[in-house]
């Protein structure tokens, strides 16, 4: 059953991507993204990651997406015109790049992990009953990465800064 | 049991938005089929993360963080660049071209 689902969710993924990429209209493009997103945000939900899956919801399809629709609308793209997508020759070599691409990583996805490395079964979801979906994510973000978590505040001031000083016409 | 179908679909997700990038000239586009190139791997850190430990999802939410910045700073200078040249084709852009 989980796994009916996580392939409808999957192939509702994949085909909304491809749709992305192969909109004319960059607008088109976008919300097809959001599809995308939604999906990826379900199958997130069946992998055991409902805190990551919210996330996804408010921070991807709701602020970042805003922000390129909102770019697009602003510069005014939407309005017809020549398609953007290459000539037969730029799907050509895309196609056989994107292929080669896939043929490698499909061997990827099929290796097997080592026992070693995994874990016993069951032990994610024991630290997720007992800590909460939240907790069991903030507990090692604020210990074991609180390093890494203070370096992402400094990077996200330093994109605010550096985006007012790019957008804006004169300081 | 959903770690095989789940490294599939990232693997096929990634692919599309390599594919997007050399496929498109508009930078914006371009722009979107990165972050579609993040959120495969983010699937994959997810997926991995049933049974490796936490730590995946943890790292899921720095890739969020720097895809946030990375938008911003990058429709930013999309928006500096459209200034200049009236479009947004990644054809006009040939300041360092020879000739």
């Amino acid at each position: 059953m989980t796994l009916t689902f996580f392939w409808i969710f999957g192939v509702i993924a994949m085909g909304s991507a491809l749709l992305c990429i192969t909109r004319k209209n960059p607008i088109g493009s976008a919300l097809w993204l959001v599809v995308t997103l939604f999906a990826l945000a379900a199958l997130f939900v069946l992998l055991d990651a409902q805190f990551i899956a919210v996330l996804q919801v408010l921070v991807y399809a709701g602020a970042i997406m805003v922000l390129f629709l909102f770019v697009i609308m602003l510069l005014n793209l939407g309005r017809p015109g020549p398609t953007d997508i290459k000539g037969p020759v730029g799907v050509l070599v895309a196609t056989v790049l994107a292929g080669a691409l896939l043929l490698q990583l499909r061997v990827l996805s099929q290796a097997t992990l080592p026992p070693g490395i995994q874990l016993p079964a069951g032990t994610i979801s024991a630290l997720q009953q007992q800590q909460g979906m939240v907790g069991s994510v903030a507990n090692p973000l604020f210990a074991a990465y609180l390093v890494p978590f203070e370096i992402a505040s400094v990077l996200l001031l330093a994109a605010i800064v550096g985006a007012v000083v790019l957008a804006k016409r004169k300081l | 049991m959903l770690l095989s179908p789940a490294l599939a679909i990232s693997a096929v997700l990634f692919t599309l938005g390599v594919a997007g990038v050399l496929l498109r000239r508009n930078a914006i586009v371009i722009f979107m089929c990165v972050e579609l190139m993040l959120n495969a791997v983010n699937l994959t850190f997810v997926a991995l993360a049933q049974s490796l430990g936490l730590g995946g999802q943890v790292f899921v939410f720095f890739v969020m963080a720097v895809a946030a910045a990375e938008a911003a700073v990058g429709l930013a200078i999309i928006l500096a660049v459209y200034r200049h040249k009236q479009s947004v084709s990644l054809q006009n852009m040939n300041l360092l071209k020879d000739g």
